[in-house]
């Protein structure tokens, strides 16, 4: 019993956080870069399964890798971002599975949050918390210049600044998010709750709320769900995200 | 003699090895409405954002020390896509609520406005509400990306109205960039021809003369010719 509440309370943490932090990804292009950065994690959660050190841990530095790569590309070429996914997707999925023993790979693709322990929980909720303030610091600024970049550099708002926070909090949020979910569902639980919230929000305020509130619910079922049916949560909480996206639909605000 | 609140000289834009602005020199006075004409691609939006400061170039631009500038963008494209009320528009600029009422009764908008969404707005309407933000902190100078010339369905005022209720109200300085010929003696008391460089300068109504035009349009020249009432 004690095992369900601390993968609730870290799963509510990271599906609340991620959902709010997915309001921001507006513009077409940030929400294209989480699918790749959450694919760019898989070689660093194998890495972390054969040594036995903590997921999020492994995954951290290939996020920031991938967040390197990704703006040499957008710098250095003009290679469409479908083919720069597709290049990520493939090469860490490949790498992955030339050294993690099979019998690890559904941890690394989906993840598993129903171990995780107490000092774990702990951290993860502080580590939300924390990120969660950050992204409240930032998030108008953030808006203003995902609307338009000009116009906030005349408010001479530091762009590059809050361009790095910005980026520096999805790097956290998809560490963790890969703990919950694995490295190939981590993408959904970032741009499903936003979605959902894009469909019932009429302005910025309910649309972050929703996002945050839609993130940690389908944590909460999502985990509820496995443990009594004995599924892996993190293609559930997807689901169940999946789920309340299909019903938003019919609520849709035009 | 009015102040003068911004110098350019010799002024060279290039974006990706392309020479967009070449040798562009003019001088702005308090109060001045200055219009950059020219056909589209001509380097009129890349002159304004020069001049705002957010792209590089060779050359000297000098505003007056300490003046405030107001930007009022040609479009926003990605602003449909987020759910955006009016009051948090101005929000996003630090803009309290009571403020965000007086500004957008001065631009002809009742208070009605500040629950609406950003992406439910006539572009008339929308415009005005661009031209508010950028008047909030009170502006010096307004730099205008192409006013559009509809009109609003409700037959308010046109936006160059507005523009020239404005200027005397708020004391304004106003530079703007448009490739409509109709408004340009009407509404401003200079004008610079711009394509790619500069191609003639002076008092609208002794600069541009159908030499002048032809220069700047080539054939296109019948058709704004043909549009001008």
């Amino acid at each position: 019993m004690e095992q369900v509440l601390l993968s609730l309370i870290a799963g509510i943490f990271i599906g609340g956080v991620a959902g709010y932090l997915g309001t921001l990804m507006l513009s077409k292009k940030m929400a294209l870069v989480a699918g790749p950065l959450g694919h760019l994690t898989l070689p660093g959660i194998a890495l972390a399964l054969i040594y036995g050190f903590d997921v999020s841990l492994g995954a951290f530095p290939f996020v920031i890798l991938g967040i390197i790569v990704i703006w040499l590309f957008e710098m250095r070429t003009k290679l469409p971002m479908e083919a720069l996914t597709a290049i990520v997707f493939a090469s860490g999925v490949a790498i992955t599975f030339l050294f993690l023993p099979i019998e690890q790979a559904e941890t690394a693709l989906v993840g598993d949050i129903s171990k995780v322990g107490f000092w774990d929980t702990l951290l993860v909720s502080f580590l939300c918390l924390s990120l969660f303030l950050i992204i409240k610091r930032i998030y108008y600024k953030v808006v203003l210049i995902s609307i338009s970049e000009d116009l906030a550099k005349s408010e001479k708002v530091n762009v590059k600044k809050y361009n790095f926070l910005y980026l520096a909090a999805i790097a956290i949020i998809i560490a963790l998010g890969v703990k919950m979910v694995g490295g190939l569902l981590t993408v959904a639980l970032i741009a499903i709750p936003a979605a959902i919230a894009r469909n019932l929000s009429k302005n910025l305020f309910q649309f972050s709320l929703f996002g945050l509130l839609f993130g940690a619910t389908s944590s909460f079922f999502g985990i509820l769900v496995s443990k009594a049916i004995g599924f892996p949560a993190g293609p559930l909480i997807i689901l169940v995200a999946t789920f309340f996206f299909l019903i938003s639909l019919i609520f849709k605000k035009r | 003699m009015p102040k003068t609140i911004l110098k350019v000289k010799n002024l060279n834009v290039k974006l990706e090895n392309e020479e967009i602005i070449k040798d562009l020199s003019f001088e702005v006075r308090k109060g001045d409405v200055l219009t950059i004409l020219g056909p589209n691609g001509a380097g009129k939006t890349v002159l304004l954002k020069t001049l705002l400061g957010v792209l590089p170039y060779r050359g000297e631009i000098e505003w007056m020390p300490g003046i405030k500038i107001g930007y009022v963008p040609q479009r926003l494209p990605f602003i449909k896509d987020i759910p955006l009320s009016i009051k948090e528009f101005f929000k996003l600029k630090g803009t309290e609520e009571k403020e965000t009422k007086e500004i957008l009764s001065l631009v002809g908008l009742n208070e009605d406005f500040l629950n609406k969404k950003m992406g439910d707005l006539s572009s008339g309407q929308f415009q005005r509400i661009l031209v508010a933000w950028a008047l909030i902190r009170n502006p010096d100078v307004l730099l205008f990306d192409e006013p559009t010339t509809g009109i609003d369905i409700s037959g308010e005022e046109t936006i160059y109205a507005l523009l020239a209720r404005l200027k005397e109200k708020r004391k304004l300085t106003i530079l703007l960039v448009t490739h409509d010929l109709s408004v340009v003696s009407k509404f401003s008391n200079f004008v610079i021809c711009l394509n790619k460089c500069p191609i003639c300068r002076g008092i609208p109504k002794e600069v541009l003369t159908l030499e002048t035009l032809r220069k700047l349009y080539g054939e296109e020249v019948k058709f704004y010719e043909h549009h001008r009432h």
